[in-house]
């Protein structure tokens, strides 16, 4: 950047404050080196399920080329409502309620650019997905920080919560399960937050792109609670479950207004979603029921003999209920996480992101992925137990 | 925690009991116990290697032989599928719906062997209508392996 000669400062001042992203620093030291075992990805390891594959095949097959209705179709629409209702316990209407985005990340960009006024207060917790805080900050918001820590398993500190909130305080960002720590909200939280929000009138958004990765028996959405469906966004999509990253296909829904605010800006700026994309997501929410609990399951033995492994050789670790994420503790190294996760990339190849590129109390912790191959975990975890066999001598 | 044995003893029969222990949070005496159990009940039979005979370059031979069959009164077709069983040239062999009662596949060092067998002992069974062989030419995908995989598409190192 220091060698161009166009002046930084002619680049939008809210956009130039947004820091460099963390993880974006680590790729590209990534990039650079071969024979890597990654744990550093933030997406299945599966392949996309074959039935949904070979429905956005018959798609292109029989020239389903053309834009959508900016909403999306209809029939996927109606496909998302219904298991919604079913596995989430909340009714939307297809036609009103429900918006098919370009990922959960267009969906949560939209939400923001519709609801926030320069000014506004957003709580959202850390350690967090990357682009909670820049997102906010994007639509000239105020990020307001929840720090959660190892002592509470990383779930929503709710006495925090209640003393950040202001007469400011517009929306409240959750997402559990957690990337990165893998945490999830019990049913007391649940109860808390949204009597909390019904009480000082907050908006809630909810990212629930994690639910179906849930090792235990999963809660009802936040939305399903008295007085929270109309106040609440519930955003979802089909990559982490169906193992659909690359389609890029997302949904919002919530109250008819908000929908239709969200879809003013969506319909100037992305039109819709891509056709042969959703084709496909229809056919998972029709046939994806079974090959994804397969996955849900084969997640859930790694993550099992991840966290044994991980907690033998002295990185505590708690065992999350949720998404494919472990977020061990690396403070009895006494190395900061950036040093941790570049030398053990440096000595032992293998890839983990450093705790910090999700919020600055990350510090002391890595994240490490087990969406891989039981051989690619089991040799990476030899390679972390001598990497910090190493360290002490 | 019988059915995640079974479905990772499947996958690879291979595996120590000590794994699967890990994998699925019981102890490794727990999972040695329900493993007997399993080939107690007779529901694991055995333990098998699915091999690529073309990638070992023998010319092994394999045919699928549909035959029909004069069903018997009380015993229906089984007397004649056991002792077509014991042939060892026959690895599989399954009663059917369909035009044929009976489909096999059937194992030889070469052709010749193949059709030694079918018109020397299977046709001459009693019992034994009429045979169709029909040989393989290629197999794609074995006990739901996929024989020759394609090459693997690498994704991003690190992602958010």
């Amino acid at each position: 950047m220091k060698d161009s000669k166009f002046p930084h400062n002619k680049i939008a001042e809210h956009i130039r404050k947004i820091p460099r992203s963390g993880i974006r620093e680590f790729f590209e030291l990534v990039i650079g080196c071969d024979d890597v075992i990654s744990l550093g990805v933030g997406e299945p390891d599966f392949v996309t399920p074959w039935t949904i594959r070979e429905s956005a095949i018959y798609s292109l097959d029989q020239g389903h080329t053309s834009y959508t209705s900016n909403q999306g179709l209809l029939s996927l629409r109606r496909e998302i409502c219904n298991y919604v209702n079913k596995d989430f316990g909340v009714a939307y209407v297809p036609e009103t309620e429900c918006l098919v985005t370009v990922g959960v990340s267009e969906a949560l960009d939209l939400a923001m650019r519709a609801l926030v006024n320069p000014g506004d207060e957003v709580i959202y917790s850390e350690p967090c997905y990357v682009s909670y805080g820049a997102e906010i900050q994007m639509v000239h918001g105020v990020p307001v920080v929840i720090e959660n820590t190892a002592e509470t398993e990383f779930s929503l500190d709710i006495e925090q919560l209640k003393a950040k909130i202001t007469p400011k305080t517009k929306i409240l960002m959750l997402n559990f399960p957690c990337n990165p720590t893998g945490a999830t909200l019990d049913l007391r939280q649940l109860e808390e937050i949204s009597r909390i929000a019904v009480k000082h009138d907050l908006i809630v958004f909810t990212d629930e792109i994690y639910s179906e990765l849930s090792y235990v028996k999963r809660l009802p959405t936040i939305a399903s609670f008295p007085g929270m469906r109309e106040r609440t966004v519930f955003l979802h999509g089909f990559s982490k479950a169906f193992a659909m990253t690359g389609f890029r296909i997302g949904y919002a829904c919530g109250p008819a207004e908000i929908i239709a605010a969200m879809n003013k800006i969506h319909q100037y700026t992305i039109l819709c979603a891509p056709i042969m994309a959703q084709e496909a997501a229809e056919e998972a929410l029709k046939n994806g029921a079974e090959p994804m609990e397969k996955m849900r399951r084969e997640y859930q033995q790694r993550r099992n003999f991840m966290v044994g492994g991980l907690n033998k050789i002295g990185l505590k670790c708690i065992k999350p209920k949720g998404a494919f994420y472990l977020f061990p503790s690396i403070k009895s190294t006494g190395l900061t996480s950036m040093d941790f996760a570049k030398r053990l990339l440096d000595e032992q190849k293998v890839a983990v992101v450093p705790g910090t590129a999700f919020g600055s109390c990350g510090e002391g912790y890595i994240r490490c992925c087990y969406a891989a191959s039981y051989e690619e975990l089991a040799e990476a975890m030899k390679r972390i137990e001598t990497f910090v066999e190493n360290l002490k001598k | 925690m019988k059915d995640s044995i079974l479905d990772l003893l499947s996958k690879d029969a291979r595996i120590s009991a000590a794994e699967v222990a890990v994998r699925i949070g019981v102890t490794e005496a727990k999972v040695n116990e329900l493993i007997k159990e399993l080939e107690a009940d007779n529901i694991i039979k055995g333990y098998k290697v699915i091999i690529n005979e073309e990638a070992l370059n023998e010319n092994i031979v394999r045919a699928l032989i549909e035959v029909k069959i004069t069903p018997e009164r009380g015993g229906g077709f089984d007397r004649a599928a056991k002792r077509i069983c014991r042939f060892p040239e026959v690895t599989d062999c399954y009663l059917i719906s369909g035009d044929y009662d009976l489909r096999l596949e059937v194992k030889g060092n070469s052709l010749r062997d193949v059709a030694a067998f079918v018109s020397e002992k299977l046709s001459t069974i009693d019992g034994v209508i009429s045979t169709a062989t029909l040989f393989l030419l290629k197999k794609y995908k074995e006990s739901g392996k996929i024989l020759e995989e394609e090459e693997e598409y690498e994704r991003l190192k690190i992602s958010p």
